[in-house]
């Protein structure tokens, strides 16, 4: 198995894609040779093309939910491409699969082919596509960012019944990915890509144990970095009592009873999968769905719990910055109205004044002046998270509440975004609440963690205290999850 | 700047003629509205270039002042209903609730009378001028602009940067005007288009059948009106407007694909 790996735009799954002959958008392949079993696909024709693709050669896509069709059950789905190919009869197909269900620790295998992609989870999808794929006994499959979507303790699964399979079929794979720790567990080959070209091609071993390029060095060490925590013992700028929240209509609380504080100047770092009620956490303490109990002192005032009885002081106080940058900032507007329009909004700053704390809130994101007159859409990602911290940042705020902000980005970019975020905690003293699913992340930022599973918290404290044993049970697995970038990581933990 | 490309060429400069022989009719005209100035439908001819209607006036000079009053009424019912609609629209989506039922359920009702029965009905108990012409025209179509800006406007409303507004504390004037119109611009400035189109046809249709503009008065559907009985001789008098009529709309409607190509691939449109 050969891992690719690079972040976004270095052309990971255009090489995937064109190993099936196929590319996307508008993309030609104007040179170079694809050699499938030895037979050159770039120039085949169409005819050739469709019977390779689905049964030679086959492909696990990132989003399983957007790939499956919601019509149709599972196991006309995923004996589809066999059938259709010849490959097996209907009958043979559905025994392959039973045993491929099997294989991948499915539920019910017997039974499982008759559901419908939506009555079953997000990992157990990805694994009837990985199922699908396999099915027709292809000589290749490309796998696609399978795991991105999911929660590190699904992923976990995933991965290590991926692995199972690819190796008891003996077919080859190409595995995309941008996480290196992931594919460090899975792929004997790694391929790092950047910007279109190779930066070095090794096993996985050389890889991540020696690293010849800078570059990958710089990959291979980008989790590694810890952060000092600081404990204050000043009266804490936001703390929660009791918060117990729901949304209309529904019948269980989605956060009950959360208890949590912060102190000036140092970072609350909210962990938990999908579901677990921290975004609903963020968008209880800015006011939008107000709990049913408990309440918000916000320095030492209770906030009211409506968003529109709050004052502009208490806005202003506290600001949020947000997981898609992309929509967060309003496309028709300059990075400098964005940044811009707090200021007037909340101090009234105007014309040369306005635009001088602009240019020094650039400069405090390192982006610069040269940046004021420019549209979002012309901002790389990491430059557009930036300029939306730069916004929160405007109003001299006492408290920012980042949501996943740098789980859409590139490692090496969120690496960059945080240590932005701890330079400016240090010179502005402001607060943080960081939801974040990535443990990586609170090691590199948290000074107290607090963990979140199915709207309670399950663990808080001081980031010693909450990553040091003894573990509850939900913590300690959420923490064995996280894949570490060294080989034999993943056996080490299911063999446990 | 990129190159217009040739549809939208073609469509601006016929539009350009329209325009211009609207504004300038007074002055290019060759004789006035309801000047008889031959005989019943005199063939073309060097003194009469498309030749005469029904009773003798000139066919271009009544084509041209037909126009302007064509594109007039049609321009101002326009901006009526654009006006109404994409203002309601916008508030009823962003504000929701029980406003945006409200408004949302009365456009529905109007919208299941036909809006031509409904205009005739209309304008056959109200005195017909041109102002009326114009609201009456303009309001009933604010509905479908009101469709359209409600629905675009609340996939917008959704969007982070919206919340971050309202997170900041910005009313809602602000929210509207500043961070969801400008992102709605688009697709609204290509339907502006269409409206355009729709009322032409509107206002042509409500003339020939009387409620519109009224005699002496010109325009292109009371144009095809009164000389529809010559089609039976072969007089091509009748046909000449309507060609007009075609013209102006198909120009209309490449400039406003060209526009919503235009606005929707700038430097952060809604397509990158």
């Amino acid at each position: 198995m050969l891992g690719l790996i690079g972040e976004s735009g270095a052309g990971k799954s255009t090489i995937g894609l064109s190993a099936m002959g196929y590319g996307r958008g508008g993309i030609e392949l104007t040179g170079g040779e694809i050699l499938l079993n030895g037979r050159e696909i770039r120039e085949a024709s169409g005819r050739t093309l469709r019977s390779l693709r689905g049964a030679e050669v086959t492909y696990v896509a990132q989003s399983a939910a957007a790939a499956f069709n919601p019509a149709k059950c599972l196991m006309d789905q995923v004996v589809e491409a066999s059938v259709s190919h010849g490959r097996a009869t209907r009958a043979a197909a559905e025994a392959r699969a039973v045993e491929l269900f099997r294989k991948l620790g499915l539920p019910e295998p017997e039974t499982f082919g008759s559901r419908y992609p939506h009555q079953v989870s997000g990992g157990q999808l990805q694994r009837a596509m990985t199922a699908m794929a396999l099915c027709p006994e292809p000589d290749l499959v490309i796998f696609d960012e399978p795991t991105t979507a999911l929660d590190v303790t699904t992923q976990l699964g995933v991965l290590s019944a991926i692995k199972a399979a690819i190796r008891e079929q003996g077919v080859a794979a190409l595995y995309i990915t941008h996480d290196l720790a992931v594919v460090a567990q899975i792929a004997d080959d790694i391929m790092v890509l950047r910007q279109g070209k190779t930066v070095e091609y090794g096993t996985t071993e050389q890889i991540i144990t020696a690293p010849q390029e800078d570059y990958t060095r710089a990959l291979v060490s980008v989790t590694a970095k810890a952060h000092e925590e600081k404990i204050t013992d000043l009266p804490p700028v936001l703390e929660i009592e009791g918060l117990t929240a729901r949304y209309r209509g529904m019948d269980r609380d989605v956060l009950s009873d959360i208890n949590m504080a912060i102190q000036p100047g140092t970072t609350l770092a909210v962990v938990g999968e999908s579901g677990s009620g921290k975004s609903t956490l963020a968008r209880v303490i800015t006011g939008l769905l107000p709990p049913v109990a408990g309440r918000i002192t916000f320095d030492g005032r209770v906030l009211p719990a409506v968003r529109k009885r709050r004052t502009r002081e208490d806005l202003r106080e506290l600001q949020m910055v947000y997981q898609m940058a992309d929509v967060a900032m309003n496309p028709r507007q300059t990075v400098g109205t964005i940044i811009g329009r707090p200021l007037r909004f909340y101090f009234g700053m105007k014309g040369r004044e306005q635009r001088r704390r602009v240019i020094e809130l650039l400069d405090q994101i390192e982006l610069g002046e040269a940046f004021i007159d420019r549209y979002p859409a012309e901002l790389s990602g990491g430059q557009k998270q930036r300029v939306c911290i730069a916004r929160a940042l405007a109003a001299k705020p006492r408290l920012i509440i980042c949501d996943e902000v740098t789980s859409a980005l590139d490692p090496l970019v969120a690496e960059g975004i945080l240590k932005l975020l701890a330079d400016l905690q240090a010179r502005e003293q402001v607060s943080y609440l960081f939801i974040t699913h990535d443990i990586a992340t609170v090691r590199a930022i948290a000074d107290t963690i607090a963990v979140m599973h199915l709207g309670k918290l399950v663990r808080y404290g001081t980031k010693s205290e909450v990553l040091a044993p003894p573990f509850d049970d939900y913590t300690d697995m959420l923490l064995k999850s996280v894949p570490e970038m060294r080989l034999g990581w993943m056996e080490e933990v299911t063999a446990r | 700047m990129r190159r217009v490309p040739i549809p939208a060429l073609v469509g601006l400069a016929i539009t350009g003629l329209f325009l211009f022989s609207a504004i300038a009719a007074p002055l290019i005209a060759p004789y006035g509205v309801s000047e008889v100035v031959g005989d019943v439908w005199e063939p073309a001819s060097s003194e009469f270039w498309l030749g005469t209607d029904n009773i003798g006036r000139d066919l271009l000079s009544r084509l041209i002042w037909g126009g302007q009053t064509t594109i007039l009424v049609a321009s101002a019912a326009t901006v009526v209903s654009f006006v109404t609609g994409s203002v309601a629209g916008l508030f009823a989506a962003v504000i929701g609730g029980w406003v945006d039922q409200v408004l949302s359920r009365f456009v529905d009702l109007v919208m299941a009378i036909p809006t031509l029965i409904f205009a005739l009905v209309v304008l056959s108990v109200m005195p017909v001028t041109i102002p009326v012409l114009i609201l009456v025209m303009g309001l009933l179509d604010s509905t479908r602009v009101f469709r359209l800006s409600r629905a675009v406007a609340s996939d917008i409303a959704v969007m982070d940067y919206v919340e971050a507004a309202e997170l900041r504390g910005e009313g809602r004037v602000w929210t509207i005007f500043r961070e969801i119109l400008p992102n709605a611009l688009s697709p609204l400035v290509a339907e502006a288009g269409m409206r355009f189109i729709f009322m032409v046809l509107f206002v042509s249709t409500l003339s020939f059948l009387g409620l519109g503009v009224q005699p002496p008065g010109a325009d292109w559907g009371g144009i095809v009106k009164e000389n529809k009985d010559g089609i039976v001789y072969g007089i091509p008098a009748a046909l000449l407007p309507a060609v007009a009529i075609a013209a102006l709309a198909i120009s209309v409607n490449l400039v406003a694909d060209w526009v919503l190509d235009r606005t929707s691939s700038l430097k952060g449109g809604r397509n990158g």
